[in-house]
């Protein structure tokens, strides 16, 4: 009986821990006071529409969406290719390949940008806005590679042989057959990609110049010097969207089968 | 050149610098149906890989209907091949399984539906048209690679062990729906088992093979009665191998396979071969010239089974079930006769 109890708390303080946070956003941002402050001061919606009122968060907001679909997009053109040649061929230096594209996620993000500040944003005058897309292209790759390769790993070989020897050359087998068998997969990729380019902090932090920043370093930003709910509430609406991405997700894929 | 329809000449199979199946030569007539057997590791599937054209020989050439196709790629040898695993495609249904082949040669739509109609129908799946390979059971997998591999009307139809996958009564349903095909169609088939059982109720004539080499090639009733070698008679159920170690005086004396013993058993006769084999069948229990214990003893329908301890090592018996009894522990007469012995060469 004790047990039971005991288990019932450790779940219950389990998901105070992790989902509490996230109720007090909420409801910090329904605050009709013009603090940040949890209990909110009285409720109103208003700083929920404010959010769209701010001239910078739009462009940041634009900024991350760009590089979240666009660097997502690049990370798949190049981890799918990269993902069947790893899994179909005995590539000389695989092994070492598979930990060049998993070093990303190894390698501390501050590192990865200061990094990409000092050698190729300073030295070679690359823009912020391209060091951005080719960091947060890299930053997905990993995750492209593996989930794209988890899929490939289930598909048999033998169906594109089945292809070639019913016509097809090895490219149209690759499309006619690997493509549509493995378009959960890369479907899953794109969302994973998509959230961990969309939050990414501490790389970006060092990526950004005058004007140009992603959304949550913009949102940093703004916290220092107004200190109102309406981050509180931007952050809610960002937890929403990406709740509804994975759920819409879970719903027509089963996303947690390739994750 | 030869005239036969599909030819292999001189062909050298490698992976990498092992190397499979040297020096094959190897002639398939047209409408033929052949089985290549063997254990497996004994290049058989390597052998029809390479006539598919998955894979690049080393040296040596492929004709197949008088063409040299060595260097034409899988893609334009119009060769079928039904995989063991079946190979459909996950994602389309089995109609569009059978018509991927027909879209990618650009026949007109109409005809596209009338083929694939028909191809179904012809393995009985018509009513199944609209349902993914994961719908359907095993045998009807089975039936819809069949169908998708022979609405393209192949030059040849490589078959890869498609009966191991199915359970014993499907297993001879499919046998003769494979007849009846290769009959309707006329189509050339090599089918690649290591089942003696399956080639010799399928084949027209079977190619024996063993480490790369053909042991022996003959038909069913050729290699079922006649085994030249000491691996093909294996294969084909001579469970009873001796060797022949020495002869005089009207004497054979028998040893064992490769024991070193010196106990020998004497047959009356004398023969030129290496080795002599008998199957079970034709060994004589309860009566004979030789004398062993009974080591076990097991009922099979029709026949009882022994298994008797003599001095050059276990004889395996299968006698009628009306004959008399013996137990574990008997100790039995039975005949070895030369009239009835199988002569082998190593």
């Amino acid at each position: 009986m004790t047990q039971l109890w005991l288990s019932r708390l450790v779940i219950f303080l389990t998901l105070t821990f992790l989902i509490g946070p996230f109720f007090i956003i909420i409801f910090a941002g329904l605050s009709a006071g013009s603090s940040l402050a949890f209990p909110p001061d009285g409720l109103s919606l208003k700083w929920y529409l404010a959010v769209f009122e701010v001239e910078s968060f739009r462009k940041s907001f634009i900024l991350s969406m760009f590089l979240a679909v666009g660097g997502t997009l690049t990370a798949l053109v190049l981890g799918v290719p990269a993902a069947y040649a790893l899994s179909r061929y005995k590539l000389p230096f695989g092994e070492t390949i598979k930990l060049i594209v998993a070093a990303p996620i190894i390698v501390p993000g501050i590192i990865v940008g200061l990094a990409l500040l000092r050698y190729l944003v300073v030295p070679l005058d690359f823009t912020v806005t391209m060091a951005l897309f080719l960091a947060h292209t890299a930053l997905v790759l990993p995750y492209a590679v593996r989930v794209v390769s988890a899929s490939l790993q289930n598909l048999r070989v033998d169906m594109e042989e089945a292809a070639v020897l019913l016509g097809c050359s090895r490219l149209g087998a690759f499309s006619r057959v690997v493509l549509p068998n493995i378009q959960g997969g890369i479907l899953a990729a794109f969302i994973l990609g998509f959230v961990t380019s969309f939050n990414q902090v501490p790389v970006s932090l060092f990526l950004s110049g005058p004007g140009v920043r992603t959304l949550p370093i913009d949102m940093i930003a703004y916290m220092e010097i107004t200190y109102d709910p309406s981050v509180a509430a931007l952050s809610a609406l960002l937890a929403f969207l990406s709740i509804g991405i994975v759920f819409v997700a879970e719903r027509f894929l089963g996303f947690s089968r390739y994750v | 050149m030869s005239d036969a329809y599909v030819s292999l000449q001189q062909l050298t199979l490698a992976y990498g610098d092992s190397i499979a199946v040297p020096d094959l030569d190897l002639d398939i007539n047209e409408g033929e149906l052949i089985t290549l057997l063997g254990p497996s590791g004994c290049g058989k599937t390597t052998t029809m890989r390479a006539i598919a054209g998955l894979m690049q020989p080393k040296s040596g050439r492929i004709f197949i209907d008088g063409v040299d196709v060595t260097r034409v790629s899988a893609n334009k040898r119009q060769i079928g091949l039904v995989f063991q695993s079946y190979a459909l495609f996950p994602h389309l249904s089995a109609y569009e399984n059978v018509a991927f082949g027909l879209r990618l040669r650009r026949v007109a739509s109409h005809q596209i539906q009338q083929q694939v109609n028909q191809g179904l129908e012809r393995v009985g799946l018509q009513q199944l048209a609209t349902r993914k390979p994961a719908e359907l059971s095993g045998g009807q997998q089975q039936r819809l690679a069949l169908a998708r591999s022979l609405v393209m009307q192949p030059k040849v139809l490589l078959l890869d062990e498609p009966l191991s996958n199915l359970d014993a009564k499907l297993r001879l349903e499919m046998r003769s729906e494979l007849q009846r095909l290769q009959r309707e169609t006329a189509i050339t088939m090599v089918f690649v088992t290591h089942d003696q059982s399956e080639a010799l109720a399928l084949a027209d004539r079977i190619v024996l093979m063993s480490d790369g080499h053909i042991a022996q090639l003959g038909t069913a009733e050729e290699l079922y009665n006649a085994p030249d070698t000491v691996f093909a008679a294996d294969f084909m159920g001579f469970e009873n191998i001796f060797k022949v170690a020495d002869e005089r005086d009207g004497l054979c004396y028998l040893a064992g396979r490769d024991s070193d013993v010196s106990a020998r058993l004497e047959i009356a006769g004398s023969s030129e071969a290496g080795y002599l084999a008998w199957r079970p069948a034709a060994v004589s229990v309860g009566q004979g010239q030789h004398r062993g214990e009974v080591r076990s003893v097991a009922f099979a329908g029709e026949t009882r089974e022994y298994v008797i301890e003599c001095t050059i090592g276990f004889v395996k018996a299968q006698v009628p079930v009306g004959n008399r009894v013996h137990a574990v522990g008997d100790v039995v007469d039975f005949e070895l006769s030369l009239s009835t012995a199988r002569p082998l060469r190593d």
